[in-house]
């Protein structure tokens, strides 16, 4: 096989491990903050996907332009479903947790269902079917416009993490959570904050994965075992470990569909998952715990 | 506002019990014998359609055949149905389920259900319960091997679809006078695309094809991106892709041969997906092109046009198509048999499916009957052509409305 056939597909394997880390970071975000594992985050993405959706069937407006907005709408979502819902399961059980989310999820997927139907959807952007070529290598557009807003959106919320006075303390929320009660921090709001930064990535993410991949119902418990996969690879509650995570997983699945059989590709990924499991349980990028 | 009390207490006496029990028990001595009904009232059919899971768009398809059936029952006096849905979830184990809850439930004959697995899930429990089944749309030939007495398939086997492909690629490329000689086969890795799989290795060479396939390549039918999988194909340099796909594969193959920018000189699919509303909808002009040898309708015939226009009046904007075509005929078999059995006596109405004799139909082929095994094996496949958002049939000559577009227009060309 051509040497420019291998870049082809290892460039759009890159590009969409870009998109797939973002929608992980949301999960890792709120794992490390909250402790709370969010099964209904594929979800939760196709909730933000089918906005898009109806927002372009309605007024045209690009999935790109609206990121923006439905990361807001799906911040405030999260934020009341942290509030209302979750919060008190917070002290409970883990399995109470578990069941909580998988309801909730089941609850997104039938609503969407209800609403839009089964039949996939998808946006017509102008730019849909372009394509860069660069000497042999063609990149896809929607791939490298999603990819490329995938990096700016981790980098503003790493930005956010690191150098505002919320960032800070919720990052003290998730180092100590008695020390936070201690000195006075609004730890129920800080809960609640992170998951609506959880939702809002998970929002970016179905905006930006929108423009590759049709939306259907019952795309979101793929898109949840995917994002599990991934920040499991990279580390559970590490956010450079969700983007790394994404990108080996994206590499992974594209290169093993042309070395060995595309129908295997996801085999691979969990292939990966494996052996991370078994040789770094705690991630790449994880710490590990005593 | 007060609510004014009713709280008089109903008492029941010795008596009233015992008259009340007796009349329970007549009424559920005579229950059975309500079960045959005479000609007259409608017969109750049970129509088992996958209408959610990954199957769903298809079986919301399949329903819209059901959807124009009554019309044109009533137009050729045949006696009406009365449709008792039921949903199969596009799982087999639920389509056992519900044909046993259908059958519990009153359902003289059982229609449906797309899909291979689930009708042969079907088959099992209307066999054991004497209740006739004809079976819409399913492929796999076991279904009517088994030996069934009430099992009538009115759709072709695998073997008999894939023979007509070829056979009808080969009048295809007479007609324009030129064909691929080479060919990348990509198909759906599940139960049906490898059946296909298999049967095009066993039937190809049988049919001395102008191509030879160069690579094959499998891809997951859920799969959410399909770009390696062209970026593969295209690396062969090879002439046509030979597909077996399902709805949404069929959409994501196409974006990614225009965004890698490779029109090979022709689509040839042997399935589902490629001719679909959906497809062409989403698609618009990038869907034309594309040939698909499936089973079909003859849109010469004169119910075909009726049924055309029955769907174009209750579901504007969607394409007569396998589904509704199909659907439509396992219900004019189920009208028929009633009609001519007197009775909806299952026994009977078996008996009745089993001599069918329809000649006025609409799917490609001399008409409806059932071998011994209870299959249609008169049926034919055609081939179309999707051309400005409509499909022209364009083999086998008998049932043409238009003549082939060769080769595929550039997706570059297409404004």
């Amino acid at each position: 096989m051509p040497a420019e056939l291998y870049l082809n597909v290892a460039v759009g394997g890159v590009l969409t491990g870009l998109v797939y880390g973002l929608m992980a970071l949301g999960l890792s975000v709120i794992f490390g903050v909250v402790r709370v594992v969010n099964f209904a985050h594929g979800e939760m993405m196709t909730i933000a996907m089918y906005i898009a959706v109806t927002l372009f069937t309605a007024f045209h407006l690009d999935p790109l332009v609206m990121l923006v907005p439905i990361a807001a709408v799906m911040f405030a979502f999260g934020y009341v479903l942290q509030t209302r819902l979750i919060n008190p399961f917070i002290t409970r059980p883990e399995y109470s947790q578990f069941l909580l989310l998988v309801a909730v999820a089941i609850i997104i997927v039938n609503l969407l269902l209800i609403a839009f139907g089964p039949d996939a959807q998808n946006v017509q952007t102008s730019y849909g079917y372009d394509s860069f070529q660069i000497g042999p290598l063609i990149i896809d557009a929607t791939k490298l416009y999603a990819g490329l807003a995938a990096i700016v959106v981790a980098a503003a919320l790493f930005g956010f993490f690191q150098y505002t006075r919320p960032g800070t303390a919720i990052r003290a929320c998730a180092d100590n959570y008695t020390g936070a009660l201690v000195v006075g921090l609004d730890v129920k709001h800080l809960y609640a904050l992170t998951f609506g930064l959880g939702a809002a990535c998970v929002g970016a993410a179905g905006c930006m994965l929108l423009l590759i991949f049709d939306v259907t119902p019952a795309v979101g418990p793929a898109y949840t075992l995917l994002a599990f996969v991934i920040v499991i690879t990279g580390g559970l509650g590490s956010m450079p470990g969700a983007l790394i995570g994404g990108v080996l997983i994206g590499l992974t699945e594209a290169m093993a569909g042309l070395l060995f059989t595309p129908s295997a590709k996801s085999m691979f990924a969990f292939g990966i998952l494996v052996l991370v499991l078994l040789f770094r349980p705690q991630g790449i990028m994880g710490k590990k715990t005593s | 506002m007060k609510r004014k009390s009713q709280s008089k207490t109903a008492r029941v006496s010795r008596r009233t019990f015992t008259a009340g029990l007796s009349a329970a028990g007549l009424l559920a001595g005579t229950a059975p014998f309500n079960i045959v009904r005479a000609q007259g009232a409608a017969l109750k059919v049970g129509v088992l359609l996958p209408r959610s899971g990954y199957q769903a768009g298809i079986g919301q398809d399949c329903q819209r055949g059901v959807d124009i059936t009554a019309g044109i029952l009533k137009d050729l006096g045949l006696p009406s149905l009365q449709i008792m849905n039921a949903d199969t979830e596009t799982n087999v184990d639920v389509a056992r389920a519900r044909a046993e809850k259908l059958i519990g439930e009153g359902a003289q004959l059982l229609v449906g259900a797309f899909d291979s697995g689930q009708s042969s899930a079907i088959a099992q429990v209307a066999e054991q319960k004497g209740i006739p089944y004809v079976i819409n749309i399913a492929a796999a030939p076991p279904i009517t091997e088994q030996g069934y007495k009430f099992v009538f398939r009115n759709f072709p086997t695998a073997g008999m679809i894939l023979r007509d492909a070829f056979v009808d690629q080969k009048e295809v490329f007479a007609s324009v006078g030129a064909a691929p000689k080479t060919a990348v086969f990509m198909h759906v890795n599940d139960t049906f695309g490898t059946a296909m799989k298999g049967g095009i290795g066993a039937v190809m060479p049988k049919f001395d094809m102008p191509y030879k396939i160069v690579e094959t390549i499998a891809y997951d039918p859920a799969a959410r991106d399909l770009s390696v999988e062209i970026s593969k194909a295209k690396a062969t340099g090879a002439d046509a892709l030979l597909m077996v796909s399902r709805l949404n594969d069929a959409i994501l193959l196409t974006r990614e041969l225009v965004k890698q920018r490779w029109t090979p000189m022709a689509i040839l699919s042997m399935g589902p997906g490629w001719y679909e509303d959906q497809y062409l909808k989403t698609l618009n002009k990038l869907s034309d092109g594309p040939l698909s040898f499936a089973p079909w309708y003859d849109p010469n015939k004169k119910m075909s046009k009726q049924l055309d226009a029955a769907l174009a009046k209750a579901h504007p904007g969607f394409n007569l198509n396998t589904n509704h075509v199909y659907t439509f005929e396992a219900l004019l078999i189920a009208a028929d048999a009633y009609k001519r059995a007197g009775s909806s006596d299952p026994k009977a109405l078996a008996d009745a499916v089993r001599t069918t004799n329809i000649k006025d139909n609409v799917s490609i082929g001399p008409g409806i009957q059932f071998d011994a095994k209870g299959q249609n094996d008169k049926i034919l496949g055609g081939g179309i052509q999707n051309r400005g958002g409509k499909l022209i049939t364009v083999a086998p000559k008998e049932a043409a409305n238009g003549k082939p577009e060769w080769p595929l227009k550039p997706y570059d060309k297409r404004g």
